[in-house]
C-alpha cells in the first residue's frame, strides 16, 4: 500500500500549501463533507496550516453521529434479547442511547458481536439456525451496497434468522439541506470521494448550479484533502461554481454500476431522521417491499420507539457548521469521548471528539478525569 | 473490556478502586513493577495475568505472553528477572495436549530468558467460565545498585527512544482472532527484554524511565509517564518506525498504530547527554536494531503528550478511553 505514503509526502504537501497560501485573497469557507476527512484533517494538523481566511466546517458525513437516539434505542432493545445474536461494526458499541450503549448491553449478558463485514453476520447466522442475527446496518452511501448484498444473499440462500436494522444516509439531500438553512455559510463543498467512488457524480451538476457553490470530489489522505482545498479555493476566487474531481484514482462519473443495481434492488428512498439535525426529505434508504421481511424493526416490532435528545447538546449545530465543537458550553466538562452526551463526541470521525482528542492545546483545558459513578466492569 | 485495554477506564478502575482499596506506598508508584527493598536488597517484584484469545498466535502462544510479559515488567524497573511464580486456571474441557504445548512454550521462554520457574497453582473451573487456559505469573529480580527508573525523574530535555517497530503484537493477535488477511503475515514481536536493558544500563546507569508498551500501546505508556512526571512529551510522527504492514492492517480497519499492544518493545526517557551512547547501545542488540530516537520531554504543556505530524501540523495524542474500536468507514 505504497501509495499511501506518496499521499502523506510532506514536500508535496508544501507546495500545495504554497499554492492555497498564493491563491486566497479574501476569507473563505469550506465544508469537507465526510467524517473521515474531519478526522485526517484535524489529525494531521492540516486546519492549522491553511491560510487564516479559509476556514474548514466540519459536515454531517460522520455516518455514527447522524444515526438517531432512537434508532440507537432499537439497536438496544433488540440486543438485549436473549435470542439474538447483535452484530455491528466495532464502533458503534461505544454510542451512547438513552443511558446506556451496546457495551453496557453485552455486560448485562447480551450476544453483542463487532464484524468487520454484513457478510460475517450472514456465515453467523447460518451457524446459529436457532437463533436470530441482526446486523446493524448503518452508514452512508459507501457501506449501504454490501448491506445490500448481504439482505440480497440472506434472501437467495433462504436464511431466515437474518435480518437487517437500517439507518442508512444520503449525502446530496444533507447538501440541499445545510445549503438552503437561513444560517448557511458554506460556500463551497469537498463531496466524500468514498461517496462518490459508488456513487458517481451525477448528482451534483444541479447543485452546484441552483446554490452557486463549487463542489470538489475529495479523497482522504492529506494530499487528498489539499487537493480539494486548492481546487476550491481557485473556484471561489475566480467565481466558478463546477463539480470537479479531485478524486480521480478512486471515482468514475458514473460510479459503480453493479453497486448501483443492487441498491435499486434491495432499497428505497425514504425520509430520514439524522441526529442533531432533525428529518430531511428523501436522504435515507429502507428495505424495499421484496425485502421487508429481512427488516429487524417490524421483524422485533421496535418501530414506535421514539426518544429524546439531552437538551444541553448542540451536536446538531456541530454537524450543521453552525458551532464549532467547543464553542458548546458542555464540551470537555459534562461530555467528553468518556462521558459523551451526543455522538458527535463518540467516534473519532465526529467533529467534537477530534477536537478533544487532537486540539486540547489549543483550547481551554478540559476535565481531565470524571468522577467514578455506580458503573458496571465494560 | 475496556477497564481491562489499558487506557483511561483501565487507569480509572486502579485510582479510584483498587489503590484507595489496598493503600500501601509501594502500590501508590503505580509502575509496571514495584521496587522494595528486603533484608537489604532491592527487589523488582511484578504480576500479570494472560488471558489472550487465541492461545497460539503467529510469533508466540499465551507461555511465551506468560513470561516475557513479566519479565519485562521487572525489567522496566532495571532488573534482571530471577524467579517466576505461575498460576494456570484450565477450563474443564481443555485438552491436556494443549495445556503441555503451552507448558512447553512457557519453559522454553523461561530458560531463553534466564528466569526460573520457582512455584506455581493449578485451578480448574467448569466448561465455559474460561477461554480454554488462563495464566497468571509474578517475578521478582534484583535492581541493580545506582539504579532508578521511574517516571518522577524525567526532566523537560530527556530524550525519547523507542526499541524498535510498533504495533506488531496487536496486528498479530488481530489477524488470527478475526480471521483478518493483511496481504502480509505479520508476526508478533513478544521476546524478553531483559537482556536489551542490561546493555543499555551498561552504558549509563542514568537512564530516567523505562515502560513496556503493551496493552494501549506508546501512546499509553507516554500517557502514562507524561502524567505521572508532570513533564509535557513531544513525538515526531514522521520518526516513529511503524512496519508498512502495522500501517496497512491499521489503515484499514481505522485503528491507530500508536495505540496497537507490543509484547518486546521498550520506551525509554535518557539524558540528553547519554542519548547517542544508550542509541547505540541498543542498536547493537538484537532487539534493538530499530531503536530510534522519537521526542523529548518538554517544559510546554504538562503532563500532555503531543505529535508533530509529517505534515508541520501538532495534535494531542491522548490516553485512549477502552480498547481501540474499529472505524466504518
Amino acid at each position: 500500500m505504497k501509495y499511501i505514503e506518496e499521499f502523506q509526502d510532506p514536500e508535496l504537501a508544501r507546495r500545495l500549501l504554497d499554492d492555497i497560501h498564493a491563491t486566497v485573497t479574501r476569507p473563505w469557507a469550506l465544508m469537507e463533507v465526510c467524517g473521515g476527512q474531519t478526522h485526517t484533517i484535524i489529525r494531521h494538523g492540516i486546519d492549522q496550516l491553511l491560510p487564516d481566511q479559509v476556514e474548514l466546517i466540519h459536515g454531517p458525513g460522520c455516518p455514527v453521529c447522524v444515526t438517531p437516539l432512537e434508532v440507537i434505542d432499537k439497536a438496544l432493545e433488540i440486543a438485549s434479547r436473549p435470542d439474538v445474536i447483535f452484530c455491528s461494526f466495532g464502533d458503534m458499541l461505544r454510542v451512547p442511547g438513552s443511558g446506556r450503549d451496546l457495551f453496557q448491553v453485552r455486560s448485562e449478558g447480551g450476544d453483542v458481536r463487532v464484524v468487520y463485514s454484513p457478510l460475517d453476520a450472514l456465515r453467523i447466522a447460518r451457524q446459529n439456525p436457532a437463533r436470530e442475527v441482526v446486523f446493524f446496518g448503518i452508514g452512508f452511501e459507501t457501506t449501504a451496497p454490501p448491506n445490500a448484498m448481504t439482505v440480497h444473499q440472506a434472501k437467495k440462500l433462504g436464511i431466515p434468522n437474518f435480518s437487517l436494522l437500517v439507518s442508512h444516509v444520503r449525502v446530496p439531500p444533507a447538501i440541499e439541506a445545510i445549503m438552503t438553512s437561513p444560517s448557511c455559510r458554506v460556500q463551497a463543498f469537498l463531496a466524500a470521494g468514498h461517496v462518490c467512488s459508488v456513487m458517481g457524480m451525477a448528482e451534483y451538476p444541479e447543485l452546484a448550479a441552483r446554490h452557486r457553490v463549487p463542489i470538489v470530489v475529495t479523497g482522504f489522505e492529506p494530499l487528498d484533502i489539499l487537493e480539494g482545498v486548492r481546487r476550491a479555493v481557485r473556484q471561489l476566487e475566480r467565481g466558478e461554481h463546477t463539480v470537479d474531481n479531485a478524486y480521480a484514482r478512486a471515482v468514475r462519473p458514473e460510479g459503480n454500476p453493479a453497486a448501483l443495481a443492487m441498491l435499486e434492488d434491495v432499497f428505497e428512498v425514504t425520509d430520514r431522521a439524522w441526529r442533531g439535525i432533525g428529518v430531511i426529505p428523501d436522504s435515507g434508504w429502507r428495505l424495499s417491499a421484496r425485502y421487508r421481511d429481512y427488516d429487524a424493526e417490524h421483524r422485533f416490532s421496535v418501530t414506535d420507539i421514539a426518544t429524546q435528545e439531552p437538551a444541553e447538546c448542540r451536536s446538531g449545530e456541530v454537524l450543521q457548521g453552525l458551532i464549532k465543537p467547543h464553542e458548546c458550553e458542555a464540551f470537555g466538562t459534562t461530555c467528553t469521548p468518556r462521558t459523551p452526551l451526543g455522538a458527535t463526541m463518540v467516534s473519532s470521525e465526529g467533529a467534537c471528539a477530534a477536537y478533544y482528542l487532537y486540539r486540547r492545546l489549543d483550547l481551554a483545558p478540559a476535565a481531565r478525569t470524571a468522577p467514578l459513578e455506580a458503573s458496571p466492569v465494560v | 473490556m475496556g477497564h481491562g485495554g489499558g487506557g483511561a477506564l483501565s487507569a480509572e478502575l486502579v485510582q479510584h478502586v483498587f489503590a484507595p482499596a489496598f493503600g500501601g506506598e509501594v502500590l501508590a508508584q503505580l509502575g509496571d513493577s514495584a521496587a522494595v527493598t528486603l533484608g537489604g536488597a532491592r527487589l523488582a517484584f511484578s504480576t500479570d495475568s494472560y488471558v489472550v484469545r487465541p492461545l497460539f498466535f503467529p510469533g508466540g502462544s499465551i507461555g511465551d505472553l506468560a513470561v516475557n510479559g513479566t519479565v519485562n515488567d521487572l525489567a522496566m524497573s532495571g532488573a534482571r528477572a530471577a524467579y517466576l511464580s505461575c498460576g494456570f486456571i484450565l477450563e474443564e474441557g481443555v485438552e491436556l495436549s494443549v495445556v503441555a504445548r503451552v507448558s512447553a512454550d512457557l519453559g522454553a521462554a523461561a530458560r531463553a530468558a534466564g528466569v526460573e520457574v520457582a512455584t506455581g497453582d493449578t485451578k480448574v473451573v467448569e466448561a465455559g467460565h474460561g477461554d480454554g487456559i488462563y495464566v497468571n505469573t509474578a517475578g521478582i529480580g534484583l535492581i541493580p545498585d545506582g539504579v532508578d527508573l521511574r517516571p518522577q525523574r524525567v526532566v523537560p530535555g530527556d530524550v525519547v527512544i523507542v526499541s524498535g517497530e510498533i504495533g506488531l503484537h496487536g496486528v498479530a493477535i488481530m489477524s488470527v482472532r478475526e480471521g483478518l488477511e493483511f496481504g502480509v503475515d505479520v508476526t508478533s514481536d513478544c521476546a524478553p527484554l531483559g537482556g536489551l536493558v542490561q546493555a543499555m544500563l551498561a552504558v549509563t546507569p542514568d537512564l530516567h524511565v523505562l515502560r513496556d508498551p503493551t496493552r494501549g500501546g506508546l501512546a499509553a505508556a507516554l500517557n502514562e509517564i507524561a502524567a505521572a512526571s508532570g513533564a509535557g512529551v513531544v513525538i515526531h510522527e514522521g520518526r516513529v518506525p511503524v512496519p508498512e504492514a502495522v500501517g496497512n492492517a491499521c489503515a484499514i480497519l481505522g485503528l491507530d498504530p500508536f495505540y496497537v499492544a507490543n509484547e518486546g518493545k521498550l520506551v525509554a526517557f535518557v539524558p540528553r547527554e547519554h542519548a547517542d551512547a544508550v542509541l547505540d547501545a541498543m542498536r547493537a542488540h538484537p532487539l534493538g536494531r530499530r531503536a530510534t530516537v522519537i521526542g523529548e520531554a518538554v517544559e510546554a504543556h504538562p503532563g500532555l503528550v503531543v505529535a508533530r505530524t509529517g505534515l508541520g501540523g501538532t495534535r494531542v495524542v491522548d490516553l485512549p478511553i477502552g480498547e481501540q474500536l474499529p472505524r466504518i468507514c
